[in-house]
C-alpha cells in the first residue's frame, strides 16, 4: 500500500482497523480527541461501532464487557482520564482480557495542563491500579511506528491475554508524517483460539466465566503466580530498543523514549558536528524495560544522560539497569513545556566538561 | 415410578447458593433462570454479575456470565451487546450497586437505549457489607450507618429508580415488582417476562426493579421481613409498569400556555 499523509491520531486510529478492531469506547478529553472523533467516522464505515461513554470509569468497562465477548477492541484517553480508568483496567488484568489502550500524555499532577508530557510513566509501568499487575507498555517516537506498534499491541494483547497501552504524548497525536500501512500483514504472534470468551453456552463446555474474583487465597494465589509467570514471559520475549551509534565508540549515552527521543537524535547529530560521539538508547518497550541493552550501551560510556518530560520517572528504571560506575544525569522539562535538542547539547557539553576536568 | 411434578429449570445450576435464610434473592434467581428457559434462550444468554451479595451469581446460573466491578454493570452489558447484538444480555443488580456507585452508569444505559435487560433487586440495604444504609433504605429504617434510622434532612430520601429512570426520553420497558408472597412473584415473573422479550425482539432496554427482603440486616426473622416490605415498602415504592416503548413516558411537560 502506498505511503499517506496522516496525523498522528488518525494512523493510531486506522492502525487498530486494520489490526481487525471493529469496537472503540471513549470520552472525550484533550489532547487526545481526534482518536475517538476519527472512530466515529471510520468504525461505521466497517460494520465497526463506536460509542462514547458517560464516563473513562464506563468506557474501560465497556472494554471488559467486548473483550470478555472475544472482539477486539480499543480505547484512548489522556492522563486523568487514564487514571478514571485506572480501576476498570486492573479488573481487565485481573481478568486476563486483552485490550489494547491508548495514552496520549498531558501534563499533570491533578488537571494539569494539555501540553505534552511524560508524567504517566510510573502509572503505565509500575502502578497502574491495586493489585500486583502489569501492563505491556509501547512507546512510539514517530507517526510510522505508532501505526505499527498499535497493529502488534492487538496481537500481543491477544497473546498474553493482557491489556497492552500505547503510551504516546500530545506531539505522536498531532504530527503528520508519511505512513504505509502494509498488504497481508502478518500477526507478530501465533494467536490462539479464544475459545475463553462468554458468547452463550450451548452445553458442549463448561460455562464461561470472566472474572477477578477469588475469594480462596490458595486459587487467588495460583492466579498471581500464573499472571507473574506472563509477566516473566514478556520480559524474556518482548524487550524492543532501538539504538543509535552505540557500535562506534561513544563518551556520553543519551536514553530517551517516544518524542524525547527525536528531540535528542537531533542533538547528537548537532554534538556529532562539533566532534563529540554521543550515543543513544531509546526503549520501544517500558516495561519490559530493556535493562540488558541500557546496561551494555552504559558500560561503554562515561556518562549517562536520562531527558524525560518529567522530574525523573524513567530515570529510576536506568540506575537499576546501570548500577553503581557510570555517572547517571538527568534532564527534565515539566508541565507541557518542551525539551529542545539545544539543551539537550548544551547538557551534553556541560557533562563532557565536567568529566574532562575530572579525567585530567 | 414417581412423577416429576417439580424440578430445577436448565438456567440453574445445580449448586447451593450462599444467601441468608429468608432472602429472597434464590427466588429472584429462580424467576430469571424459567424466564431465560421458557424463552428458549439460554444457549446465547450472557449474564452480568454485581459486587454485593449478588456477586457469585455467575456460580448459580448455568449460563456464561461476567462479574463487573462495582456499579458497573450495565457498562458491561454495553460492551458485551455491541460487540455481540445476537446475544441476550442481562446483568443482575442490587441497591448500593446500582443506585449508589453505578447511578450515572445505569441512567446513560437506559439513556443509550442498549438493548438489555437489567435486573434491580431493592432490599433498601447494603447486605453482603453487613447492613449500611443504602440509597433505597426507608426513612426512619436503621442501618449500621444511620443507627438512629435514615434522617432525610441529613441524608435525603430513598431514591425510586423506576420513576427515575422512566422520565428518560429513550423508549424503555421498566417496571417494579415484588416477591414478598406467591401471588407477587408470579407477577414478578410476568415482568421479567416481558423485560427479556423486548430484548429478544430487539425492542428497546429494559429494567425491573424488584423488591426483596433481608431479614438478616434488617433484623427480622423471614416472615415479618415479608410484612414489614409490604408494610413499609410497597406504599413508597407502588408495584407496575412505569413505562412501556410504546405507551406514554413521565417526563415532564411544559404547562399548557
Amino acid at each position: 500500500m502506498a505511503k499517506k499523509l496522516m496525523k498522528g491520531s488518525e494512523a493510531i486510529g486506522e492502525a487498530a482497523v486494520h489490526a481487525g478492531c471493529r469496537l472503540f469506547f471513549g470520552y472525550p478529553i484533550t489532547p487526545q480527541n481526534e482518536i475517538p472523533e476519527y472512530m466515529s467516522v471510520r468504525l461505521p464505515q466497517v460494520d465497526g461501532t463506536f460509542v462514547q461513554a458517560e464516563s473513562e470509569v464506563a468506557a474501560s468497562n465497556m472494554l471488559y464487557g467486548a473483550a470478555g465477548s472475544g472482539e477486539r477492541v480499543m480505547t484512548s484517553s489522556s492522563s486523568p482520564g487514564i487514571s478514571l480508568m485506572a480501576e476498570g483496567i486492573s479488573y481487565l488484568a485481573g481478568a486476563e482480557l486483552p485490550v489494547v489502550i491508548v495514552n496520549i500524555m498531558r501534563a499533570g499532577p491533578g488537571l494539569g495542563g494539555i501540553l505534552p508530557s511524560q508524567g504517566d510513566y510510573f502509572q503505565a509501568t509500575k502502578g497502574m491500579a491495586h493489585g500486583d499487575f502489569r501492563l505491556l507498555v509501547l512507546a512510539p517516537w514517530s507517526v510510522q511506528e505508532a501505526a505499527d506498534l498499535v497493529q502488534d499491541a492487538f496481537d500481543l494483547a491477544d497473546f498474553y491475554r493482557n491489556p497492552v497501552m500505547v503510551l504516546g504524548d500530545g506531539l505522536i497525536g498531532q504530527m503528520m508524517e508519511p505512513v504505509e500501512f502494509a498488504d497481508g500483514r502478518v500477526p507478530c504472534k501465533e494467536l490462539p483460539p479464544k475459545d475463553w470468551a462468554a458468547t452463550g453456552c450451548d452445553g458442549s463446555r463448561p460455562t464461561n466465566i470472566i472474572n477477578s474474583l477469588f475469594l480462596d487465597p490458595e486459587k487467588l494465589e495460583r492466579h498471581n503466580q500464573r499472571l507473574a509467570a506472563k509477566y516473566d514471559a514478556m520480559v524474556r520475549d518482548e524487550v524492543r530498543v532501538a539504538t543509535l551509534g552505540t557500535d562506534t565508540d561513544y563518551e556520553v549515552l543519551v536514553i530517551a523514549y517516544g518524542t524525547v527521543a527525536r528531540v535528542c537524535s537531533t542533538a547528537i547529530e548537532e554534538l556529532a558536528q562539533r566532534g563529540r560521539a554521543v550515543a543513544m538508547v531509546r526503549p520501544i518497550t517500558l516495561f519490559p524495560f530493556p535493562y540488558d541493552a541500557v546496561r551494555e550501551a552504559a558500560a561503554k560510556a562515561h556518562a549517562v544522560l536520562v531527558v524525560e518530560l518529567s522530574t525523573g520517572q524513567m530515570v529510576e528504571d536506568v540506575r537499576l539497569a546501570v548500577g553503581p560506575g557510570v555517572p547517571i544525569h538527568f534532564h527534565g522539562r515539566q508541565g507541557g513545556m518542551l525539551a529542545t535538542p539545544e539543551e539537550v547539547v548544551e547538557q551534553v557539553e556541560r557533562i563532557l566538561e565536567s568529566s574532562e576536568v575530572r579525567d585530567g | 415410578m414417581a412423577e416429576t411434578v417439580f424440578a430445577r429449570t436448565e438456567a440453574l445450576a445445580d449448586v447451593q447458593t450462599h444467601y441468608c435464610p429468608g432472602c429472597t434473592h434464590g427466588v429472584i434467581h429462580r424467576l430469571v433462570a424459567e424466564v431465560i428457559d421458557e424463552l428458549g434462550v439460554r444457549q446465547r444468554t450472557v449474564g452480568i454479575a454485581p459486587v454485593g451479595c449478588a456477586v457469585l451469581a455467575y456460580n448459580y446460573f448455568n449460563v456464561d456470565f461476567h462479574e463487573a466491578s462495582h456499579g458497573r454493570a450495565p457498562a458491561v452489558a454495553t460492551g458485551v451487546k455491541r460487540a455481540r447484538p445476537d446475544l441476550v444480555v442481562f446483568t443482575y443488580q442490587g441497591d448500593g450497586d446500582l443506585a449508589s456507585i453505578g447511578m450515572a452508569e445505569i441512567v446513560h444505559c437506559a439513556n443509550r437505549g442498549e438493548k438489555v435487560t437489567v435486573v434491580f433487586v431493592n432490599n433498601a440495604i447494603y447486605g453482603m457489607t453487613g447492613g449500611q444504609m443504602a440509597p433505597t433504605t426507608m426513612p426512619g429504617q436503621v442501618a449500621t450507618t444511620c443507627q438512629l434510622g435514615r434522617d432525610v434532612a441529613q441524608v435525603g430520601h430513598p431514591i425510586r429508580v423506576a420513576e427515575l429512570l422512566s422520565t428518560l426520553r429513550t423508549p424503555a420497558f421498566v417496571a417494579r415488582a415484588s416477591v414478598h408472597t406467591p401471588l407477587a412473584a408470579v407477577n414478578a415473573k410476568e415482568m421479567l417476562r416481558r423485560a427479556f422479550r423486548h430484548q429478544v425482539e430487539n425492542r428497546c432496554f429494559s429494567l425491573v426493579e424488584i423488591l426483596s427482603t433481608c431479614p438478616t440486616n434488617w433484623g427480622l426473622p423471614p416472615a415479618e421481613a415479608s410484612a414489614w416490605l409490604a408494610k413499609t415498602m410497597l406504599p413508597y415504592y407502588p408495584l407496575g409498569v412505569l413505562k412501556t416503548p410504546d405507551g406514554e413516558d413521565r417526563a415532564p411537560r411544559p404547562a399548557a400556555p
